[in-house]
């Protein structure tokens, strides 16, 4: 029987050969991730679950990233919840500031996923870890509770739907904007519990960073997963941070796929989500004049070191308006200590951007960029519902790292073209 | 099990981000007071308006967003005895269950704000009291209802040892 990649790498983890969509699988996992706003609540019920100790203390990972450095009192006093529990159970792969960053970004950066992994975690951007070739799949606190006491979780096996990329995209078209095209032609439901599989000539050529900007996005179209699989890329990326062995899978030439989209990479123009909505996308050349505010550089979708460079190319020799505000956030501590080393902070400095320790900070309205009633924000994250980065009278618009770079010095919504 | 209760009537979307805005996070340590804030940005009275047993409906992907538990939490603690959706965003549908929550996936459009209904979880059926129509739902997934009728994924786990699919 034919298969495709999502369905050959939850077969493997569910000890069968073969599954199809809809079956239930209890399926091992090899990464159980969970946050500082996550981790506390599944720290209280696996507690509750009656268990003294986490079924494999390499494989249960925590990170600090959501409120710190510290918020307030409240932040500090979760993130110290979590940080004890990690000390307690003598977690292998705890990181808290200072030694990590954003999780999505952070993760395979210390070389923690592997193409073939089964991935789970309390963080609805988790489907990032697709692009590496792995299934991958956010869920709630209580599901993580359950899988660090047994390293196991049930599943539905997903339908997959096939996003083929065909030709290369144009200049100032990243991963971002091939996502955006693909979560404005189905909507944001319009993958719910299915699985985004994305290829094509585009897809296979893509940096590892851009890949991963897209399958971040897969449950921004109510995706149980989004992946792809792995290209010379990707592989070499993965080979130079671990030397533990892994499968890469692929879908067979005649797996059965629930529907198909086709999209010409070369046609599509960068692309603006705006409120409230991700699929609520328009090209540049179609935004009309408007005004911002702020402007967000950063995430676990755009926070990587090509982001930097890209947006550094954009602001090189030029300054925000005046009416402004320029955020630059490095997702992990290695992109800001390469982003610093090659000179990008320079550049940003100069265009009077304010360039922040990693943290997901006002990606969800937490800290370091929070929106007032009114204020309209261009930023690389992913979501723009109502309230996202602040009150709930203020806008997101969503964009790639060019587009955005360029709107901080325009003043309004633009793209790199017009600098 | 049956309830019964009235309808708070949404729309479609309701993100995370609406059911628990992420400017309340600070509450987070303390649920109850979190749960005050329930859906208030949909719905500023719905709290106030709320009785125990009560229903949320909603139409088209309800709880997108967000993968954070509170969302079906405060659902929880502010009293309403299921909620009610033409669809759900895959993981607000695990966490209600996980919490006890009954998460019925069924034609909304039939249901008005106010009317009384009747739902009989394990048959899958809304009776619209007010109307007299009754709505078939979708089964939930065996795994699914295992869960939500030993009371959540934790009293599930105390009880079987591990998950039960079938």
């Amino acid at each position: 029987m034919s298969s495709t990649i999502t369905e050959k790498i939850l077969a493997a983890h569910a000890g069968q050969k073969t599954v199809k969509p809809n079956d239930l699988l209890e399926i091992d996992v090899d990464v159980v991730l969970s946050n500082d706003v996550t981790a506390p609540i599944a720290i209280t019920e696996f507690r509750r679950v009656g268990v003294k100790t986490v079924f494999d203390k390499d494989k249960v990972v925590m990170v600090a990233d959501h409120y710190v450095p510290g918020k307030d009192v409240k932040s500090a006093e979760q993130a110290k919840f979590m940080r004890e529990f990690a000390e307690e159970q003598d977690l292998t792969n705890y990181f808290d500031v200072g030694c990590g960053g954003v999780e999505h970004a952070l993760l395979p950066e210390k070389g923690l996923i592997k193409p073939g992994d089964a991935v789970i975690g309390a963080d609805s951007h988790t489907c990032t870890y697709g692009a590496l070739g792995a299934f991958a799949t956010g869920m709630g606190s209580t599901d993580i509770a359950a899988a660090m006491a047994t390293g196991k979780i049930w599943v539905k096996v997903p339908a997959s739907l096939k996003f083929v990329y065909n030709g290369r995209p144009g200049r100032w078209v990243y991963g971002k904007d091939l996502m955006l095209a693909a979560i404005g032609r189905v909507g944001v439901d319009g993958a719910l519990y299915k699985a985004m599989e994305f290829t094509g000539e585009a897809i296979d050529e893509m940096s590892v960073d851009q890949r991963l900007s897209m399958t971040n996005m897969a449950i921004e179209a109510g995706a149980k997963n989004g992946i792809m699989a792995p290209n010379q890329a990707t592989l070499d990326y993965v080979r130079s941070r671990t030397d533990a062995p892994f499968t890469v899978y692929a879908s067979d030439a005649d797996a059965a796929y629930e529907e198909v989209f086709e999209f010409d990479a070369g046609e599509i123009e960068p692309l603006v989500a705006f409120p409230h909505l991700p699929s609520n996308v328009r090209p540049i050349s179609q935004v009309g004049t408007v005004p911002i505010n702020q402007v967000v550089i950063g995430s676990c979708t755009n926070g990587r070191l090509e982001d930097m460079r890209v947006a550094a190319e954009v602001l090189r020799g030029h300054k925000a308006a005046k009416n402004v505000r320029l955020i630059v956030i490095p997702a992990t501590q290695e992109v800001y200590r390469a982003a610093m080393k090659e000179g990008l902070f320079d550049v940003f400095l100069d265009a009077n951007a304010a360039v922040s320790t990693p943290t997901c900070g006002p990606c969800l309205g937490g800290h370091m960029g929070v929106l007032a009633a009114g204020e309209r924000a261009v930023a690389t994250t992913n979501r723009n519902f109502v309230g996202r980065m602040g009150h709930k009278e203020s806008e997101v618009y969503l964009a790639n790292p060019a587009v955005a770079a360029a709107s901080a010095i325009l003043g309004r919504i633009g793209g790199p073209d017009e600098i | 099990m049956i309830l019964k209760g009235k309808a708070h009537k949404f729309g479609d979307d309701i993100s995370t981000d609406l059911i628990t805005p992420g400017r309340y996070f600070h509450l987070r340590t303390n649920l109850p007071e979190l749960a005050k804030h329930t859906l208030e940005d949909a719905d500023p009275d719905f709290v106030k308006n709320m009785r125990p047993g009560d229903f949320v409906v909603a139409g088209g992907n309800f709880g997108l967003g967000s993968s954070r538990e509170h969302a079906a939490i405060v659902i929880k603690l502010s009293g309403a005895g299921a909620v009610l959706a033409k669809s759900f965003a895959r993981i607000f549908f695990r966490n209600a269950i996980n919490q006890g929550v009954p998460a019925i996936i069924c034609d909304t459009d039939l249901i008005a704000a106010g009317d009384e209904l009747e739902v009989d979880v394990e048959k899958g059926e809304v009776k619209n009291v007010t109307t007299g129509v009754v709505i078939p739902a979708k089964p939930l997934p065996r795994a699914m209802l295992n869960i939500l009728q030993d009371g959540g994924l934790v009293e599930h786990f105390q009880k079987n040892k591990g998950f039960r699919l079938d």
